[in-house]
């Protein structure tokens, strides 16, 4: 595995044989990966492939169990984070490493050693902020910027240090896709000056975008080095994946009359300190089709999920109609026996009980008659229930009936997903279906959407990966700040349009929507 | 001395131990650590700090055994919530309990004792002043240390970059780690303090307050201490305000029992407690976005290696 960029001295970086066991589980096994000066270099690989973990090794926020690294041709061991960054070392975290209720200068400060004044800060952010585009208002508490302008932070707190290495984690999947090409427009300038940067990415139309090599991970291995330019988008799903991915298959929809969700004029106060407002709301999901709901996460996403599904009521009844009745003011019990079943985002506390087994869990949304009786639990009838989800959702179980929190976070979705299916409900709501799912279980699991929808029913799938809105929404709407954009077919929608939405750009203009 | 300015005196040594337990357990808090056992350390500071005073006839020498005995207590906290990432709620009951026994242990053979008043630093010509002169310029060190403390302890946290550390650990430790602060050793260090303050708090009950020790002097001045740091919403400066609104409602109900209004007595007793969370409550509805508590305060910290 010879790097084929040509270079005279020896890489950057180099990683031999590196291994990481958490118990029984090998997340890193023998990893070899190299990185010349002013390369951007991808690592790819499905969720739990490993690629955060071999990140962390890297920056020292774990050790490995085995293998070694050698900067610049000399073996170095990296103990901490703050070794790291002596080294030349930055790193953009996936799940930012960013303090809510601090400024943003004092974020940056506080990463800083000792010679950083909180005024020398601003000086060199106000510098940087210009050099590559990255604008940001030093005062401002983290908790009131976007999703975009926390990353910024991050890159910006990396550049202060002047890095010889910039690692960034999934840096895109919290982006709208202008935010990303201006990402990407930063990177290419930052290596065009020398740096060398680890891009980590499970979306190859980027790395193809940005990279001229990429190291595959699969469970753990390196699969191979490739140039991401040379091979096609479904090789290297392939490579990724190690067998081949296939597509949803969906009728074209059959909308039939029946309006079975009725959301209007919804308007909401913000639930906690830094919740965001439902602000006038309209969505209309007839039987038979599947609606999108695009965003970037906190824009009232949690917030119309809890509205539609009764987890925080509305004042008025007629703010929510649910298969003809209004339910604006029942709570989510009385929703389902209108029909109506929902999923929230979090699964392990949220949707599932964590030290519950699979039977108890089957109760939170089945209370009605099937599995218990005059306050009784019908143990058996749960144990079936349970039975019947896993066989016919494909949950791999590592023990029969196992509490929810043994499971992957790709089973635990199938079957809390599977739970609310097989109720056949006439209206699902789903909250980030397929959020940190591998492929095999995200496929499965927006098939299962698509077939809900073809057999009659209406399903809303509140999502930011728009990847799988365009491929199962048949409708499709954008939340900013809550507020929703109109609610238009799929066809109508393209990938800038949904961006500039997702900005509040089109909003902003006056309700202009650029298609 | 008027009785207006004797009233005035004793609302100052009322407030006083609150305001020097809360300040040390708002720096703790603030890191991300709740330790519920500030009225043990609290005892222990009353008892060790009246037992040294004793037996070496020295007011200084008992204050330093009190501040020790508080942070002893609190290292032993810290190495139970830090080092084993125990449950914080729990170890801080059990370290209150502790602390109540021990001290009653350590006090015992020193139950009846007195010690002489601690004389008032006296600025000449000042102190004199009609009304004010004795409130402003003529209170023990203690209560100029605790005004200076909660000063330092306000820069501190906003000011310096040391202060940042604390708060960003105590906000979010994950992203604290990550970012390679040392979480544990900054925790460390707050809970010490925090237990040095308790310590010093307890010093100046039975020292100055009341001169003798009993068992179960501190009568619940920790937990108002804690619930303080929490109404004050993690700020030094309402800390400040409501260890003082607590302190003059104390001893104001006091007056009104000796005056017999024909009020319950066990109603007025209930008085500061309902006035400094009515005022607090005021306080942050008035600034209108109140902080929260830390993010991270009371979860148990383990570094993912």
């Amino acid at each position: 595995m010879k790097p084929d960029v040509s270079s005279s001295g020896p890489p950057l970086v180099e990683l031999r044989g590196i291994s990481k066991r958490y118990g029984d589980l090998l997340a890193n096994d023998g990893i070899d990966l190299a990185i010349e000066p002013g390369e951007i270099h991808a690592l790819l690989g499905e969720n739990g492939a490993g690629k955060s973990t071999l990140v962390k090794i890297l920056y020292g926020v774990i050790e490995p169990s085995a293998g070694e690294i050698l900067w610049e041709g000399r073996p170095v061991s990296i103990a901490s984070p703050v070794e790291a960054r002596a080294l030349g070392l930055g790193m953009v975290f996936q799940h930012f490493s960013l303090f809510d209720e601090l400024t943003v200068a004092e974020n940056i400060a506080v990463a800083l050693s000792e010679e950083w004044s909180l005024s020398s800060v601003r000086g060199r952010l106000g510098e940087i902020s210009r050099t590559y585009g990255l604008a940001l208002d030093a005062d401002r508490a983290v908790w009131t910027l976007s999703a975009g302008e926390r990353q910024r932070i991050e890159i910006v707190r990396c550049l202060l240090q002047n890095p010889r290495l910039l690692i960034l984690d999934e840096p895109t999947s919290v982006l709208t896709p202008q935010e990303a090409e201006r990402l990407f427009e930063t990177l290419d300038k930052l290596a065009a000056d020398g740096c060398a940067i680890l891009y980590i990415s499970h979306k190859l139309e980027e790395v193809r975008r940005l990279c001229r090599r990429a190291t595959i991970l699969r469970a753990g291995r390196v699969v191979a080095t490739i140039d991401p330019r040379e091979r096609s988008a479904k090789e290297i799903a392939a490579l990724m994946v190690g067998a081949e991915v296939g597509e949803i298959r969906a009728d074209a929809p059959h909308r039939a009359d029946g309006e079975l969700l009725n959301v209007s004029h919804l308007s909401m106060p913000p639930a906690g300190l830094h919740g965001q407002a439902l602000t006038d709301i309209d969505l209309v999901a007839h039987a038979g089709e599947v609606v999108g709901i695009a965003g970037v996460a906190g824009n009232g996403q949690s917030e119309l999920f809890a509205a539609l599904s009764g987890e925080r009521t509305a004042g008025r009844a007629d703010a929510v109609v649910i298969a003809g009745q209004a339910c604006g003011n029942m709570g989510i019990d009385a929703r389902r026996r209108l029909g109506a079943a929902f999923v929230p985002e979090e699964r392990l506390g949220h949707a599932a009980a964590p030290t519950h087994r699979l039977s108890e869990n089957t109760l939170i949304s089945h209370a009605a008659a099937e599995v218990s009786r005059s306050g009784f639990i019908l143990l058996n009838a749960a144990r079936r229930l349970a039975q019947s989800i896993v066989r016919g959702f494909d949950v791999r179980t590592p023990e029969n009936d196992p509490p929810a929190r043994k499971l992957s976070g790709g089973n635990l979705q199938k079957f809390v997903i599977g739970r609310e299916i097989i109720r056949r409900p006439r209206l699902l709501v789903v909250d980030q279906p397929t959020w940190g799912v591998d492929a095999g279980a995200a496929r499965l699991i927006r098939q299962a959407l698509v077939d809900l929808a073809r057999e009659g029913s209406a399903v809303v799938v509140i999502s930011q990966d728009l990847d799988e809105l365009f491929e199962i929404a048949d409708r499709m709407a954008v939340i900013h700040q809550g507020r929703m954009s109109p609610l238009k077919p799929t066809a109508q929608w393209t990938k800038e349009a949904v961006g500039l939405e997702m900005m509040g750009v089109a909003q902003a203009q006056g309700g202009a929507h650029a298609v | 001395m008027t009785t207006f300015e004797a009233i005035l005196l004793t609302i100052v040594t009322a407030s006083t131990p609150l305001l020097i337990a809360a300040m040390g357990e708002l720096v703790a808090e603030r890191s991300g650590v709740l330790n519920l056992g500030v009225e043990g350390m609290m005892a222990m500071g009353a008892a060790c700090s009246f037992a040294a005073a004793v037996t070496f006839d020295s007011t200084l020498l008992g204050v330093f055994t009190g501040i020790l005995a508080g942070a002893l207590m609190a290292s032993l906290f810290a190495l139970v919530v830090l080092g084993f990432a125990a449950n914080q709620v729990g170890s801080g009951l059990a370290l209150t309990i502790f602390g109540l026994g021990l001290s009653g242990l350590i006090g015992a053979p020193f139950v009846g004792a007195r010690r002489d008043p601690v004389a008032p630093i006296e600025v000449p010509g000042l102190s004199d002043l009609p009304y004010f002169g004795r409130l402003f310029f003529g209170q023990d060190l203690f209560v100029y240390a605790s005004i200076a403390l909660t000063i330092v302890v306000a820069l501190y946290l906003v000011r310096t970059r040391s202060g940042l550390r604390l708060r960003s650990v105590g906000e979010n430790h994950g992203s604290a780690h990550a970012l390679g602060l040392p979480v544990r050793r900054i925790r460390f260090l707050a809970i010490i303090f925090g237990g040095a303050c308790a310590g010093l708090a307890g010093a100046y009950l039975a020292l100055v307050y009341t001169r003798f020790w009993s068992p179960g002097m501190i009568a619940g001045r920790g937990w108002i201490a804690l619930a303080l740091v929490v109404f004050a919403a993690w700020r030094p400066a309402w800390v400040l305000v409501g260890a003082y609104i607590f302190g003059a409602a104390t001893v104001l109900q006091l007056h009104a029992q000796a005056a017999q209004f024909g009020v319950p007595s066990q109603l007025l007793s209930a008085v500061p407690y309902l006035a400094t969370i009515l005022a607090l409550l005021l306080l942050s509805l008035r600034h209108g976005r109140a902080i929260g508590a830390p993010g991270s305060l009371g979860a148990p910290f383990v570094p993912d290696r």
